[in-house]
């Protein structure tokens, strides 16, 4: 293929020794190991961590090299959960590669919804004619989905360390902002709900107080999570000065999000480079300069804190602006109907349906094309980048003035913090990779895509 | 390879009798590009793709089954380029002295974002100096994303850093293009080492070589995998689907619009 050779495998050998004894673990048989590992003198072994680890939060595989509980070198190694997500969006409309992306990164799906659909309404040069409400409703999504993700981070990081408590707390917390979500979305999660130009519809009747009747439930689980862990002594052995990542390193390696923040950089695009209206949230970004493990939990935890604030001023804006428009005006963009919930629990909307089946043979022309053929976006290329709840998240799109993306590019930020795993647990013990791992915050979807 | 691609739609036959025959398509290409200028009167830059037809995959019944269209980037822009980038490709070209001419290939503004063509062999220069100058200060290279242009002759394969300084929060873009005989260009691994896994995946999907990264292996897919799966000409797969009767052909080769 190449005059130059490249290292075979994907994450390169380890050593060339073709002598090497070999193990295989199956549970509950590590004494045995390490008992022959003894017998033959052996100081040095390569243990495979992965992919179906419970811990490794998806498939991701680790390779340590470790002496006695030492770890000496470890590497990651991903494409387990390739899916091909990219490829498959230049085969569909714009309007349906939201249902695509929004499964990259299963835990954060509204973020890349939001930062895609930015990144098309930038295309068409239409960011300025997007609803508030729109916008209202966009902020609300991401800020729930942000509590979410962050509290599986919390939660699945405890149960890693032996905690199922932490976990159970955070998962029936990120249940009640889930709640939220499939009442406005209708669906927990992978909602499709953020499209270009908009929303895909408004919220029904009773939203915004079902949103304020949850949120207490959550902030308590939020501090009954902190009394469990923050102040806990062995949370705090297990976790602080562990893992650590400073902020050069950082910068370094493209670490944006909590971890970036806990190394002492109050970075985050909602500040920096406002998009959304976020500009005009009154909210704090949450900074530490411990750099280690025990901080990036800690600034998950008051995001959270800070993202129930920004809830609040969305339910405000929300009751405000009763009934205007959650997409834009534009009919040759706009999605052409609304849904509106059966008796069925089907979504449909009945009078559209009338309409364009029954009135008017234009109304029916122009959904057909709309729906099947979608809307071209002029020729072009842009970068849209927004704070997910792991860090930035990007996006580049080039357009060939078709109807379908030529090209949809997806920066995961787990991507780039994968790469900083060897730091973080190199010269620490086994037991911390875990926590490493687990304080990283990352999902092999998002990463692999 | 990419001398299959532009006919990768094999030219049906028009229903409607009078439509115009099709050229021999390497030709039209060339006219194609130079004769139509984008929206804004500026000389093209990159054929995107030359569309063909309504409808892809067979039975173009629509009438315009004979119809070739160039879609092209915007192209080159003038001084001043407006907001601060003006400021950003001065100082990049006062650092680099004689070298600017030989290194910028083209500079866009489009959509309020600057695009700096960059020629390969100048690219950790440049990508240097984006880090290193105190008044450019772009600390993140936010990855590399390949794009292939297949219409593209002899600048196939586009590598593409969206770069962004915190500093004085700006984002530029760099951009640069080789061709698929000879798809080389620098790492910029020793300037910015996020780039690593970036690279090894903009490898694995468009099988851009980047010459001096550390260990250029696939990362996505497997090891021994054949193939760069994001290129245009790498099949998207799938199987024809049964329901009811009916079969559905996969997403790739169904008849779909343009």
């Amino acid at each position: 293929m190449s005059p130059q050779t490249f290292s075979t495998h994907a994450t390169g050998a380890f050593s060339a020794d073709e002598d090497a004894p070999e193990y295989t673990a199956y549970g509950q048989d590590w004494s045995d190991i390490a008992e022959e590992a003894k017998r033959l003198g052996q100081q040095r072994i390569v243990v495979n961590m992965g992919p179906q680890h419970p811990s490794t939060h998806g498939v991701l595989r680790v390779m340590l090299e470790i002496e006695g509980e030492t770890v000496t070198e470890a590497r990651a190694g991903i494409g387990f959960l390739h899916t091909g997500i990219e490829k498959n969006m230049e085969y569909r409309t714009w309007t349906q590669g939201v249902t695509f992306c929004t499964r990259m990164d299963y835990v954060q799906s509204m973020f890349q919804e939001v930062v895609y659909c930015l990144g098309i309404e930038k295309l068409l040069g239409i960011t300025d004619d997007i609803p508030e409400r729109a916008n209202v409703l966009r902020v609300l999504m991401m800020e729930l989905t942000r509590i979410g993700s962050h509290l599986v981070a919390i939660g699945t990081g405890g149960n890693e360390m032996g905690a199922t408590t932490v976990m159970t707390t955070a998962f029936i917390a990120r249940e009640q902002t889930f709640r939220v979500i499939e009442m406005i979305t209708g669906l927990r999660t992978n909602n499709a709900y953020i499209r270009p130009g908009g929303v895909s519809q408004d919220t029904p009747d009773g939203a915004v107080d079902y949103i304020r009747e949850l949120m207490p439930d959550v902030k308590q689980r939020l501090d009954e999570l902190a009394d469990l862990q923050l102040e806990n002594p062995i949370f705090k052995l297990r976790l602080k000065g562990i893992a650590n990542l400073n902020l050069s390193s950082a910068m370094a390696l493209g670490v944006t999000g909590p971890m970036l923040r806990s190394a002492g950089l109050p970075y985050d695009m909602r500040k920096t480079n406002p998009y959304c209206g976020y500009e005009t949230y009154d909210f704090q970004v949450p900074t530490s300069t411990d750099e280690d493990a025990y901080s990036r939990v800690v600034l998950r935890m008051e995001e959270c804190y800070e993202s129930l604030k920004i809830i609040e001023q969305c339910c405000d804006r929300l009751d405000a602006m009763e009934g205007q428009p959650v997409m834009v005006a534009d009919k040759k963009i706009a999605w052409p109907a609304q849904l509106a919930l059966g008796p069925d629990g089907q979504g449909n909307s009945l009078d559209h349906i009338q309409h364009i089946m029954g009135q008017s043979m234009e109304a029916l022309i122009h959904h057909f094309k709309l729906v099947t053929e979608g809307f071209p976006v002029p020729a072009g290329q842009v970068y849209q980048q927004i704070e997910s709840p792991k860090g930035v998240l990007g996006v580049h799109l080039v357009s060939d003035g078709g109807t379908k993306p030529w090209r949809a590019h997806f920066r995961d930020p787990g991507f780039n913090h994968l790469q900083a795993l060897s730091i973080l647990c190199q010269g620490g013990q086994v037991a911390d990779v875990v926590v490493a791992i687990a304080t990283m915050d990352f999902v092999l979807g998002g990463v692999d895509r | 390879m990419s001398d299959k691609v532009s006919k990768k739609d094999a030219p049906k036959k028009s229903p409607v009798e009078t439509a115009p025959k099709k050229t021999d398509i390497e030709d039209s290409n060339v006219d194609i590009a130079s004769a139509i200028p984008d929206p804004e009167g500026r000389a093209p830059i990159t054929l995107i793709n030359v569309r063909e037809g309504m409808f892809s995959g067979a039975g173009d019944t629509s009438g315009f089954g004979g119809l070739t269209q160039a879609v092209q980037m915007p192209g080159s822009s003038e001084r001043p380029y407006g907001e601060w980038f003006d400021g950003v490709v001065d100082i990049l070209e006062e650092l680099l002295g004689d070298e600017a001419d030989a290194a910028f290939e083209y500079i866009v503004v489009d959509r309020g974002e600057l695009t700096i063509y960059v020629q390969r062999d100048h690219l950790l220069t440049v990508m240097t100096h984006l880090r290193d100058d105190q008044d450019l200060r772009f600390e993140f290279c936010l990855g590399v994303s390949g794009v292939h242009y297949p219409d593209d002759k002899g600048r196939e394969l586009h590598a593409v850093y969206p770069m962004h300084s915190i500093t004085h929060n700006r984002h530029v873009r760099i951009e640069v293009a080789v061709a698929t005989e000879d798809p080389h260009m620098p790492s910029i691994t020793s300037v910015y080492p996020a780039n690593n896994w970036h690279e090894r995946e903009t490898w694995d999907f468009f099988g851009i070589i980047f010459d001096g990264h550390p260990s250029l292996a696939r990362i996505e897919m497997p090891d021994d995998w054949v193939g760069h799966p994001q290129r245009k000409d790498y099949p998207l797969g799938g199987i024809p689907v049964e329901y009811k009767g009916a079969t559905i052909p996969s997403p790739d080769t169904r008849r779909q619009y343009r």
